[in-house]
């Protein structure tokens, strides 16, 4: 009994064997496929923000791919988890450039784990365009494969401290950062700035802690600083600054885009509204940016987080950069989609972009924001406080 | 120099408060660890996970309430009562059966064995509870809904201020350590640990159930973690399935600086760490001028353990009522 139904098992088998492959050899009949990857933390406490990367690249690719597939090729996104960790995004790099068909990486959330990734994409000129990662090193390094369409923090940083010192007319800081690139980075600009700007800066402090930042809080409550800046995530700034208003900070606060997420309030509560955020994502005002996120909810049944527009539109740029580039109706070489990527002239939602010899866009936009809501639905109603359009600065050599 | 001396003065009472409210979090932390070590001399590294365990069960409870619009109708201390009783007895009951699953069947195995379960066992539960919340809330973080009764600030003297969770999280720590008082030097059930401390194979003889003592010393051990688990929500507000595993090792550290056996010591331990961790915090920049930062305060602390040790190799009690859990 027991033999006749490994034979049977056995021959359902062969037979599906027979059933698929000709089914699987169909689809790639046409001239091959494209593949799209993205690298974001997936999993654990930045997730919220790492997912929009994911999924506005995947409705770019969906929306944008009809070219390609007209002339034969199937277009895919592979994402990949980089848990925010530098080593899984380095290891996850290995991976995406022994699969051939990968042309683009759209990615990623953190300047810390972009930086030691992208020296693996180098290595075999697979080109990144980056929609979040605001660290100068970045495209300071030089690689011709390396882009981004957002701004930068040794720009971002001082925008933050001209409205403090400017706008807000504060007369006292107390800068805060995680230790990380991205929010050590950030807040080295800031300080520089501010000081510049006559703007005493009280302290500059570093910590890892995730949840009790008592023993913090208690010397800037001493201090009564005018501002308190946090170079920093979400995750991190969210508790950070809950807990500083508990305990009866009076001052105001102000951070980078880092803490751009609707998460920021759906941790912090109402304790947070009022607070101030520097960003190189674009509000979702404009008719473009709209449409984006009504096709985004509509898809997803969410709305966009930060970043997912610019995924939106590095996608969109990486696609034309490879429909230029399909000569003969053959898949292009990761070398001729790099060089290709720096020609793109494009305007999209976060407007005109053109990159500029090191892969930052020729003109960036950044924007104060200020919290309206502890509603995180309502994120995309935060204020516009201040919009500047800024050049990158060049290379110091 | 730019030492400010009378900022340091002034915000001594706030640091010191700050340091006996994470000391006494650590202190009920450290019980699971030392009372475990105390019966079996082993080291029960799923507890900071029996911790945290505890936490999420508070919120879910909290979140609950809240859901279905109660959180403001009741009372909060009777709120949060029932929140601790459920991390209590969750927790408890999450030790009692890691001992039996986990424990139990390698108690007579080399001593790395059952150590390296414990390990197995931390990192399942971590990745349960993560997987649990993303399929139920799909959430990692989880945020304590804050009361506002618990938020408000009472004013001791014109500069020193303290909220009423803080003052809950000592009060109930307090409780909580003077009940564990009576259990273990009162009843009979304490007389049974102890002896089982002191000789499991004197104590069987003599008529004493071991294998119900052990677990119950994992009941009340986890429980404490429970408890411990839903203040530290209710103080700190954030929660991740990660959350336990630092608190968990300087609880740890906090139970061998007291003299890991020994339940006062657990004690000793808890505020001493916690004290030293909030001086270094707030105290390194303002003393170096901002040459040592905040970020220092962990390195400070385990010196200072460090320095404890040497001179006292067996904790700072550990000595006077060594094998009495």
């Amino acid at each position: 009994m027991i033999r006749h139904r490994v034979w049977l098992v056995l021959a359902l088998l062969a037979v599906l064997t027979v059933a698929l492959v000709p089914a699987s050899e169909l689809g790639a009949q046409g001239k091959g496929t494209i593949k799209i990857a993205t690298q974001s933390p997936l999993s654990g406490g930045q997730a919220a923000l790492g997912e929009g990367i994911k999924l506005g690249t995947q409705l770019a690719v969906e929306q944008l791919r009809g070219n390609l597939t007209k002339q034969g090729f199937k277009v895919e996104l592979v994402p990949f988890d980089d848990q925010a960790k530098p080593d899984v995004g380095v290891a996850n790099a290995k991976n995406i450039i022994a699969d051939k068909d990968i042309l683009v990486v759209i990615g990623h959330l953190n300047s810390g784990v972009a930086i030691p990734s992208s020296e693996v994409y180098k290595e075999v000129d697979l080109p990144m365009i980056s929609p979040a990662n605001t660290n100068e090193k970045i495209t300071d390094r030089g690689y011709p494969s390396v882009n981004r369409v957002c701004g930068r923090d040794d720009v971002q940083g001082p925008v933050g401290a001209e409205f403090a010192a400017l706008t807000l007319k504060v007369k006292s800081v107390y800068v805060v950062h995680d230790k990380t690139t991205y929010g050590q980075g950030v807040a080295e600009a800031f300080k520089a700035e501010a000081e510049k700007k006559g703007v005493k800066v009280l302290a500059f402090e570093g910590t890892e802690e995730k949840s009790n930042f008592d023993p913090i809080i208690t010397p800037i409550k001493a201090k009564n600083p005018d501002l308190v800046y946090f170079g920093g995530i979400y995750d991190q700034g969210a508790p950070f600054f809950k807990q500083a208003r508990e305990k009866g900070v009076k001052a105001k606060f102000l951070g980078p885009d880092g803490l751009d997420s609707s998460d920021l309030v759906k941790i912090g509560g109402k304790a947070l509204v009022g607070l101030y955020y520097t960003t190189a994502a674009a509000p979702s005002s404009s008719p473009q940016a709209k449409k984006f996120g009504d096709d985004f909810k509509k898809k997803f049944g969410k709305n966009p987080e930060p970043y997912a527009a610019e995924s939106f539109v590095a996608t969109a740029i990486a696609l034309r950069a490879i429909e230029s580039t399909v000569a003969g109706g053959k898949a292009p070489t990761r070398a001729t989609v790099a060089g290709a990527i720096r020609k793109v002239k494009y305007t999209g939602m976060t407007g005109a972009i053109e990159f500029d010899d090191k892969g930052d866009p020729k003109k960036a936009s950044y924007y104060v924001m200020q919290v309206s809501s502890d509603n995180p639905e309502k994120w995309g109603d935060n204020k516009e406080a201040q919009r500047l359009a800024i050049a990158a600065p060049p290379l110091k050599k | 120099m730019s030492m400010d001396f009378e900022l340091l003065v002034r915000i001594f009472p706030e640091v010191l408060l700050d340091g006996i409210i994470l000391g006494f979090m650590y202190a009920l932390i450290a019980l699971g660890y030392t009372m475990v070590y105390g019966v079996l001399e082993f080291i029960n590294f799923a507890h900071s996970e029996i911790f945290i365990a505890g936490a999420f069960i508070g919120v879910e409870i909290l979140l609950g309430l809240q859901g279905r619009g109660l959180l403001e109708g009741f009372p909060w201390p009777l709120v949060l009562l029932l929140a601790l009783m459920a991390g209590m007895a969750a927790s408890g009951l999450l030790a009692v059966t890691i001992e039996r699953v986990a424990y139990r069947p390698l108690r007579a195995a080399p001593r790395l064995i059952p150590l390296i379960s414990a390990i197995g066992v931390s990192f399942f539960l971590q990745d349960f509870i993560r997987l649990f919340e993303s399929l139920w809330r799909n959430a990692f973080n989880l945020v304590y809904p804050s009361m506002d009764a618990l938020n408000h600030r009472l004013e001791l003297t014109a500069t020193i201020d303290v909220s009423v969770k803080s003052l809950v999280v000592i009060v109930s720590a307090l409780l909580m350590l003077w009940a564990l008082h009576l259990i273990v030097n009162r009843t009979k059930v304490g007389t049974a640990i102890r002896a089982v401390a002191e000789d499991q194979a004197a104590a069987s003889l003599m008529g004493i159930d071991v294998n119900r003592i052990i677990s119950l010393t994992f009941l009340i051990g986890g429980a404490m973690g429970g408890a411990a688990g839903v203040l530290f929500g209710v103080q700190y507000g954030l929660i991740n399935p990660y959350s336990g595993f630092i608190p968990g090792l300087k609880a740890f550290t906090a139970a061998v600086l007291g003299g890991i056996g020994n339940i006062p010591g657990a004690m000793v331990g808890g505020l001493v760490l916690g004290l030293l961790e909030a001086f270094a915090a707030s105290y390194l920049s303002l003393l170096t001028g901002g040459a040592f930062g905040a970020e220092y305060k962990d390195i400070f602390a385990f010196s200072v353990l460090i320095l404890i040790l040497i001179f006292r190799p067996k904790g700072l009690l550990g000595e006077v009522v060594r094998e009495r859990a």
